[in-house]
């Protein structure tokens, strides 16, 4: 039986029709900024929750960029919220410890609820600032 | 957790902060298929969520309904959840065994008597019930015991749901589903071969967020996750309303990834959360990897006329599933159940059988 020294060239094309999926998925987020500017309005699309074909994902997020933040969490494993080439659209991705994607999030908003410091662990901080005090010495 | 104590105490306890908690309740929307609108009032209810006793019976099974469970990716917020319930008794999971874990079911069942969760997976026997005992128990007997005191009951996995795999043709040990024999508490049937992870916590995160049972369909399913047909719900959908198939799992149309109808796809007729919430970890399902949907998480599933055999072709047993078969799709379905019968005619013709002489004549000339 002759050896085999390296693996069999597959070739598997990639789908040639797709769920179209994508662009009214960017519609919805147009949408969703409009009524943002319009009466404040929050909008969030949970990317789990719909049929995208292999690759459409990435084009979706792709098409929507990376702007000027970038932020990354620890708060129960870590999230990467990153704004989108468009002010207002946020991309949120939450992993769990073992870094899996545990929730994918599309976020049209001024700011993501989670960026901001909660008021139980601002009162929190605080408790902890005043026990902390008197072992600073000057 | 001790059992006085509220979930948020819980968290807080362990040192997650409330940004941690809020994450934790976006994801079990997420998984709960809600939608994210719903995350305050997840976070409201959960705050003040108290830990379940759970007790879980398996009878007729063979584990993959657990194994599902526990192999899924961890920590999780799967992880956190199930957590966050008391598993008071669970006999593949527990450490002891015999009378021991008998002893432990009893006193859950008594401290927590009209509160607890009973989930069970596997079909219960009922032409013999000494096909199935559990420390001497018959399966029959120590699921109505245990189904008196039960808030509600959960039955995992199609076994559990539907009678599964043991209950297919000749059926040998009389199974019955859950529902076939408890029908003064409230079921939730999870079916699947094994069920999705997290549908089965999804389900149980559901209890206790909102401490009521989910929506469900007419056979007993949640309808956040069984409420929409793998069709509906697949990428390769647009393959199948261009009348784009694969007619073999080697040809241009397997290659190019378009629909697996054909090649006796259950997609539209199964419902399920595959087709969105994918396995391992989110990575694919079987359509995405190739395979034709099984129809798994739909009564009667193994006795459906041929896992290969397209929907519309003439089978010797139509089951409750397949008359509700098509929907949308119904003209194309007819034109092709047309085109597969001539197909299965000229099949059928040219078709000569191989018997274990033949087989035989072969293994000898090697």
């Amino acid at each position: 039986m002759p050896h085999m020294t390296s693996a069999p060239e597959l070739s598997v094309a990639t789908a040639e029709v797709l769920t179209c999926n994508v662009q009214p998925l960017l519609h919805e987020v147009r949408h969703a900024l409009a009524r943002l500017l319009d009466d404040g309005g929050r909008t969030v699309i949970d990317l789990r929750s719909l049929p995208l074909a292999p690759g459409e994902e990435q084009q979706l997020l792709d098409e929507l960029g990376q702007g000027e933040v970038y932020a990354r969490l620890h708060a129960l494993g870590p999230t990467e919220i990153i704004e989108t080439r468009y002010p207002g659209v946020w991309v949120v991705v939450h992993f769990n410890s073992s870094d899996e994607v545990i929730g994918k999030f599309i976020e049209v908003c001024d700011i993501p609820d989670l960026l901001r410091s909660q008021q139980e662990d601002i009162q929190a901080g605080l408790e902890q600032l005043q026990a902390q005090l008197p072992a600073v010495t000057n | 957790m001790s059992k006085d104590e509220t979930l948020g105490e819980a968290l807080r306890r362990q040192g997650i902060t409330r940004r941690g908690f809020l994450k934790f309740c976006a994801a079990t929307a997420s998984m709960m298929a809600l939608p994210p609108s719903m995350v305050p009032a997840i976070a409201a209810a959960l705050e003040k969520a108290m830990r379940p006793s759970v007790i879980w019976l398996s009878f007729q099974e063979c584990t993959g309904c657990t194994e599902s469970l526990t192999r899924s990716h961890s920590p999780t917020v799967e992880g956190l959840i199930f957590d966050t319930i008391s598993l008071d008794y669970h006999h593949t999971l527990q450490a002891a065994s015999g009378s021991a874990a008998e002893a432990a079911r009893e006193a859950a069942m008594q401290e927590n008597y009209g509160k607890y969760i009973l989930v069970v997976d596997g079909s219960i026997p009922t032409a013999n019930p000494g096909y199935s005992t559990i420390a001497g128990i018959s399966n029959s007997s120590m699921l109505k015991e245990t189904a008196k005191g039960a808030a509600a009951i959960v039955a995992v996995g199609t076994c559990a749901a539907f009678g599964g795999i043991p209950k297919a043709r000749p059926n040998p040990t009389g199974a019955v589903a859950v529902a076939d024999l408890i029908k003064d508490k409230p079921i939730i049937n999870v079916p699947g071969c094994p069920p999705i992870p997290v549908v089965i916590t999804g389900v149980l995160a559901h209890f206790l967020t909102f401490g009521t049972i989910p929506e469900l369909d007419a056979l007993g399913r949640p309808m956040a996750f069984y409420g929409q047909s793998i069709h509906d719900r697949c990428y390769r959908r647009p393959f199948y309303d261009k009348g784009l198939f694969a007619n073999t799992f080697d040809d241009e149309g397997a290659k190019k990834g378009w629909c697996l109808y054909k090649l006796g796809c259950k997609g539209p007729t199964t419902y399920n959360a595959c087709a969105t919430t994918k396995w391992n970890e989110g990575t694919s399902f079987p359509i995405e990897a190739g395979h034709p949907c099984l129809g798994c998480s739909e009564p009667d599933f193994w006795d459906g006329g041929g896992f290969y055999k397209a929907l519309s072709m003439p089978t010797e047993d139509i089951t409750r599933a397949a008359v509700y078969a098509i929907g949308a799709g119904a003209a194309a379905g007819v034109a092709l159940g047309a085109m597969n019968r001539v197909k299965q005619g000229r099949a059928e013709k040219t078709h000569q059988k191989v018997t274990i002489n033949d087989l035989e004549k072969v293994t000898g000339d090697d």
